[in-house]
């Protein structure tokens, strides 16, 4: 019956990508339209939180974080109102997660101080009793990418249509004149925290990875 | 016409991807099992300082097993397999013989890269699609250059009809390339943003819900096409000849094969249930995922029938015995998947230990066993000689069975009652439980799951020690064997 397609492997491979595509077109095409349009007063991520953002990819939090608040009962008393399609419009990549091995964190904004993250990335157990969270002492001394993510602003803004301020542009020179607000914004965070030497270095100039990534976790809610 | 004296093939790209399935499958299930044991014991997050985190060892452990072991292993196979089903050998186009060799050195070096960059921490944050742009086009390459020594093979083939296996490794090569690259579309920032930051890093094209959307459709895909499709394409070459049975039914095989590639794709959508996906897409994930059962069990009932009346090699061929046991975790795996996707059933065990113990079923029963037998019956046809000892062999089936028992039923057990937790109440309505205490009280099972890895990974090491030592001084074969794998 089917004898005939098998002696032709052009016909029969292209028969085998129509058949496997054809779920796709169906399935995807039509969200593209319309899921991406952010809900009304939402606001991209500014650079330092882009910077966190990062972070959080980096070191992976993903791998036991979800950021997505399910419609049931138990889970908006425990995190909050739960997700809307349009929260997520500046999220390139999303980043829902797969497994809860820890909390939800898509509003950890709301209830968790950058205080309480200080401690919790320094001695998770500190602040948790129990946690099976490594502690993230590293972030304290690395420094945080900041260039990356004014080059990650200026390409979503650019190619995304992202609404960012006319004060994010290409070239060297322009992040050399946008620098100090990030700084600024670090320094904000950096005067809540106790940890001297993340001080000093926000002081001097240099942002430590757990200032850029607080500012990103204070900005989920 | 050509004579009718059997052709020499050529092994050397099919060995070569043999040795890289056992030093990675070594790697990935050692550091799987580490990354298991930092569960129960979070003390061990701290050996290898920043680089040591379960968080920054997980996608390492995902793709070493996914793109270094499970890759080798359906290239092994195929540099193996399909020269005789094609009944051409890759001795007779120095052109595609030069294509296999780069299309090995390419991906092992390009291997090298992704386990560095991943250590680093340069990643897309997308599962099992975490490499940067620069390495996702390495990867294409060396997809591009499997297609072409496949469809180079097949251009110079002397046997008409594709053979089953074929057609499961062409949809692999399909389906993979499609996804793949959908999944992967970014714009790096460097270039965009006037020669700012980093070079490596790249932003997605798509955002939030139509990420996830497209991630989903991709990461469950690549499930599909990475280990069910070419495992397939092993199980039907290998079980028929391994045993002497013909496939029992050409009509159930072209069912379920074209079956499994319409219904497939369909059911990524239920990784996304109860998300921000619109509904229409989460009840076609769910609905497709139950139909997926039945061209899911057609193979593997395909595979048990062909063993009709030939239920006494189990007990006297280790490697049948692996293969019928691959199939039916097979059947148990894609059973247990459909029932994680019912709506109800998803809102407990979505973001639970009940998913990964869903997953391991799957790899160590199904996709691990399977390339295990293959390697094993290729093993005295590439390397003329006997298998080096059935007694390990068995002893090693035993082992790993158990341990992948062991593994299941912690995970299930585990993520149950973590879900129930999540969502118990008490009479006024308030939660129970806090969300440290649903982790603190899965510790029993993290330490038997840590165990089952350890014994899984004991199993392995005894099939690279049987693999190395009928490579290198087991006795020496005359002929080839016809089916039955000989072994001392």
């Amino acid at each position: 019956m089917f004898h005939w397609l098998e002696k032709n492997p052009f016909l029969f491979s292209v028969g085998v990508f129509l058949v496997i595509a054809f779920a796709g077109i169906i399935e995807i095409l039509p969200n593209f339209a319309e899921a991406s349009r952010p809900v009304v007063g939402l606001k991209p991520y500014s650079v330092l939180e882009l910077a966190g953002k990062n972070i959080y990819m980096k070191d992976q939090c993903i791998a036991c974080h979800s950021q997505l608040i399910r419609p049931f009962k138990a889970e908006t008393d425990r995190y909050g109102q739960y997700s809307l399609s349009g929260e997520y419009a500046y999220d390139r990549p999303f980043l829902w997660g797969s497994k809860r091995t820890g909390p939800d964190l898509h509003r950890v904004g709301n209830y968790r101080t950058t205080d309480w993250h200080e401690n919790h990335m320094w001695e998770p157990t500190s602040v948790v009793p129990g946690s099976i969270m490594p502690a993230y002492k590293h972030m304290f001394t690395n420094k945080a990418d900041i260039e990356t993510a004014y080059a990650e602003a200026v390409t979503v803004k650019n190619v995304f249509n992202t609404p960012y301020g006319d004060d994010i542009k290409p070239g060297k020179d322009a992040w050399e004149a946008y620098k100090p607000k990030v700084l600024e914004e670090a320094k904000k965070i950096a005067a809540d925290m106790k940890n001297k030497d993340v001080k000093d270095a926000v002081a001097n100039g240099e942002v430590p990875e757990i200032v850029a990534l607080i500012a990103y976790l204070n900005k989920l809610k | 016409m050509q004579s009718n004296a059997a052709l020499e093939y050529d092994y050397s790209v099919a060995k070569l991807f043999t040795y890289t399935t056992i030093l990675f499958g070594f790697l990935g299930m050692l550091i799987g099992t580490l990354i298991a044991a930092q569960l129960a014991f979070p003390e061990l997050n701290y050996l290898l300082g920043e680089y040591g985190t379960f968080s920054r060892l997980r996608p390492l452990h995902t793709n070493i097993v996914i793109y270094g072991f499970t890759l080798s292993g359906v290239w092994a196979t195929f540099y193996y397999s399909g020269q005789r089903v094609l009944k051409v050998s890759m001795a007779e186009s120095k052109f595609i013989m030069f294509i296999g060799k780069l299309h090995f050195w390419l991906y092992f070096v390009g291997a090298l890269i992704a386990v560095i960059t991943l250590l680093l921490g340069i990643t897309q944050a997308k599962e099992y699609a975490q490499f940067e742009w620069p390495i996702d086009i390495v990867i294409v390459l060396i997809w591009v250059l499997w297609g072409i020594a496949m469809f180079g093979l097949i251009g110079i083939r002397r046997e008409k009809a594709l053979y089953i296996s074929m057609w499961y490794y062409i949809a692999c090569f399909l389906g993979i390339a499609m996804l793949y690259l959908f999944n992967n579309m970014s714009v790096p920032t460097y270039f965009a943003a006037g020669g700012v930051g980093s070079i490596l890093h790249s932003v997605s094209m798509y955002s939030g819900t139509n990420d996830a959307l497209v991630q989903w459709w991709f990461g469950h895909n690549a499930v599909a096409f990475g280990f069910t499709v070419p495992i397939v394409a092993m199980i039907y070459y290998f079980l028929p000849k391994e045993s002497g049975q013909a496939v029992y039914s050409y009509k159930l095989s072209l069912l379920s094969f074209w079956g499994l590639m319409f219904v497939y794709l369909w059911a990524g959508s239920h990784h996304v249930l109860w998300s921000t996906v619109p509904d229409w897409m989460q009840t076609m994930g769910s609905v497709f995922s139950v139909v997926l059962i039945l061209p899911s069990w057609g193979s593997a009932i395909n595979m048990l029938l062909t063993m009709k009346g030939e239920w006494n090699q189990l007990t006297e061929n280790p490697l049948i015995k692996f293969m019928v046991l691959a199939s039916t975790f097979y059947m148990l795996s894609t059973l247990e998947g459909p029932i994680q996707a019912i709506k109800s059933v998803n809102a407990i065990a979505h973001f639970t230990d009940w998913i990964p113990g869903h997953v391991h079923d799957g790899v160590l029963g199904w996709v691990v066993f399977m390339i295990m037998a293959a390697l094993f019956h290729m093993a005295p046809r590439m390397f003329k000689r006997e298998i080096y000892s059935k007694k390990m062999m068995e002893a090693q089936f035993w082992l790993q069975t158990t341990a992948v028992v062991l593994y299941f039923t912690s995970m299930w057990i585990a993520g149950i009652t973590q879900g129930m937790m999540w969502r118990a109440v008490d009479e006024y309505g308030n939660l129970m439980y806090s969300f440290i205490d649903t982790v603190t009280v899965l510790h029993p099972y993290y330490t038997i799951r840590a165990l089952a890895g350890v014994m899984y990974l004991i199993g392995f090491v005894m099939f690279a020690y049987n693999m190395y030592k009928t490579m290198t001084s087991s006795r020496e074969l005359s002929e080839e064997p016809q089916f039955r794998s000989p072994m001392a």
